[in-house]
């Protein structure tokens, strides 16, 4: 199977004060195109640390990452911004909505980015909250949406550019078990219908169930097993 | 959804606080315009004719003569506009109790010095080259009925004709009016070179008056003056037109340096004000501003927008303020045309308050923008 995302012996370290902690400490992965892959780990594992460098924003301390086809770790922040635009879809576990946007500019908001015009942008956004099943609360602001609504507008914010990659931590962390179960078919019918690759941060069993495969997070490495 | 609009929105992030500090950008700029205005309507209006004249005499007392030989020493001191004379003429028309004042004068210079002071031009002209020609206001000419072309007797008491004759006789070419009837003195008018050929007495006027350019350098140009005839035979005494100008005069420098601090005052509170709410709003944002940057939003353009919100509050309340000074203008006129001062915005104010507006916003929004383009996505995030 082609690999989109491709990890090779990346480490990375954070500096706190006088101390060298390495969060990460040699991981290899390989997410084939249309995978659904659930990252689990206890907490302070690195699964964040770990996501956050396959969306390219933050960058390896030793190793390679690529992904999309690109050598992230050899761009410099402003096309590494541009290719995140490009490809990375981010779904987070308090959502990241804008509260001062509607939910229809909030899943704009990439589009600023794109040569679209207004109309066609204010088009696209609209079939993203198609998708998500949220035409109807086009209007509302996050502050007005339950969780699970604001957590649609946010999988819609993440698709409407069309990127290939989606990467969530937590996206059912902060929800009740039938809105999660929701959100995952959700994410089910985006990787099935879609083929979107999905890179999902999970504590929770049922959650990971939904991935093709598991990969487990414990001290700096990684352990993957089939779902 | 635009770029601005994207701003706009933000600033409605705490809507109440966002117009507070709206108000507050605009009453600045308000005041800035309606002061600024006003500081040069009273140190630049020509209605101020009165403050920027000043009165030379003789030192001991003003009836003392002064030469003429002075009218140029005074004209070469720096300040100094013009210089014309006047003379106590005295004299009675028929009856002593018709009184009004008489002067010899420099007919040309004498309406330069005086333009709140009306005449035609046919009628200056005619006033120079008549030897005997005199003007005479237009009122004091309907109580009498004169009319040009009149002789006007008058009785001299001071000033007797060489050969020893007291009986004047003028030629009326005309007359003059005033602007502003309120406060003129009526003046009959005629040649200073006729009265000194007729009285034989060459050399001698009565005071001069001075015009000078700037008003609030009143003091010192009288200071001047008088100290180029300190130690010679006539001495002189220089000031205001009168007491009230000389006061007024000192008020109008005094109102422009005011003006100025209250607006500095004004512009480093409102500096202050807006760097404070700009800085909250910026560390209020700080995972918003990382999510941006998440979905694709370079630096460059997440610091963009953050200065974009401080440059629209503060150009558009600059501008609001200027607006309303523009709707405030009529009724300061109001009030200012008690002191007979014409109050109209003045366009170089409106522009350096724009210019003002703009500095304002770049220094209030330049350090967030910096900060806001230096956020590092991941740890911003773990902030959340
Ligand atoms: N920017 C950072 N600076 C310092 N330490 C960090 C930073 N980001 C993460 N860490 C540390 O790395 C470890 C893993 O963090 P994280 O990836 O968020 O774990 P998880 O998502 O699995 O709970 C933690 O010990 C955390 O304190
Ligand atoms: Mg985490």
């Amino acid at each position: 199977m082609e690999s989109i995302i491709d990890l090779t012996d990346v480490h990375k370290s954070f500096v706190k004060g006088s101390e060298v902690v390495e969060v990460l400490k040699g991981i290899d992965l390989a997410i084939g195109k249309g995978e659904f892959v659930a990252l689990m780990g206890p907490s302070g594992s690195g699964k964040t640390t770990l996501l956050n460098l396959v969306g390219g924003i933050d960058r390896a301390t030793a190793g390679d990452v690529v992904v999309a086809g690109e050598d992230i770790g050899g761009l410099s922040s402003g096309d590494l911004a541009k290719w995140r635009a490009a490809n990375i879809g981010f779904v987070f576990q308090f959502y990241n909505l804008l509260p001062v946007l509607n939910a229809e500019r909030n899943v704009e908001l990439p589009l600023l980015l794109t040569k679209l015009s207004a109309k066609e942008r204010r088009r696209n956004a609209a079939t993203a909250l198609q998708v998500v099943g949220l035409a109807d609360r086009a209007r509302h602001k996050p502050g007005e949406l339950s969780g699970g609504q604001q957590q649609r507008v946010a999988i819609a914010r993440a698709i409407v550019a069309d990127a290939p990659i989606l990467v969530c931590d937590e996206p059912t962390g902060d929800l009740d078990r039938e809105t999660a179960d929701e959100i995952l078919d959700l994410l089910d019918i985006l990787s099935r219908d879609h083929g979107k690759t999905i890179v999902m941060v999970t504590h929770d069993p049922k959650a990971a169930s939904h991935a093709k495969r598991v990969a487990r997070l414990d001290k700096g490495r990684l352990t993957q097993e089939a779902a | 959804m635009s770029p601005v609009g994207f701003v706009w929105a933000n600033l409605h992030r705490r809507p109440v606080r966002t117009y507070l500090t709206l108000c507050s950008v605009l009453i600045a700029f308000s005041l800035f315009v309606l002061l600024r205005t006003l500081a040069v309507v009273f140190v630049g209006g020509n209605d101020l004719a009165s403050g920027s004249r000043l009165v030379v005499s003789g030192k001991y007392s003003i009836i003392d003569s002064l030469p003429i030989s002075q009218q140029r020493a005074i004209a070469q001191v720096d300040g100094v506009d013009a210089v014309t004379h006047q003379t106590w003429f005295g004299g009675n028309y028929q009856d002593p109790r018709n009184f009004f004042p008489k002067y010899p004068v420099e007919p040309r210079a004498h309406f330069d010095m005086y333009p709140e002071s009306v005449i035609a031009p046919e009628v200056l002209e005619a006033f120079a080259r008549t030897r005997t020609g005199a003007v005479a206001p237009a009122e004091l000419a309907a109580k009498f009925g004169w009319e040009a072309g009149d002789k006007i007797p008058i009785e001299a008491d001071i000033w007797p004709m060489r050969d020893g004759n007291r009986r004047w006789e003028f030629d009326l070419v005309g007359t003059y009016t005033f602007k502003d009837e309120d406060g003129a003195q009526p003046v009959f008018l005629f040649n200073h070179d006729y009265f000194a050929e007729a009285t034989g007495i060459r050399g001698i006027v009565g005071w001069y008056m001075v015009r000078i350019a700037e008003p609030q350098r009143a003091g010192e140009i009288a200071k001047a003056i008088d100290a180029l005839f300190e130690h010679s035979m006539n001495p002189t005494k220089t000031a205001t037109e009168d007491e009230y100008s000389r006061a007024f005069a000192q008020q109008v420098g005094d109102l422009g340096l005011m003006a100025n601090s209250i607006l500095s005052a004004v512009f480093f509170t409102i500096l202050l004000l807006t760097a404070v709410v700009m800085h909250r709003a910026f560390r209020e944002r700080v995972p918003e501003l990382a999510v941006l940057k998440t979905l694709g939003f370079s630096d460059g353009r997440v610091a963009l927008l953050v200065l974009g919100e401080s440059l629209l509050l503060c150009l558009f309340g600059g501008l609001l303020g200027i607006c309303s000074a523009f709707v405030l203008t009529p009724v300061v006129a109001l009030f200012l045309e008690f002191l007979r001062l014409d109050f109209e915005l003045h366009w170089p104010t409106v522009g350096s308050g724009l210019g003002i507006a703009l500095a304002l916003g770049l220094v209030v929004g330049v350090p967030p923008a910096v900060a806001a383009r230096r956020l590092t996505i991941a740890e911003a995030l773990r902030r959340n």
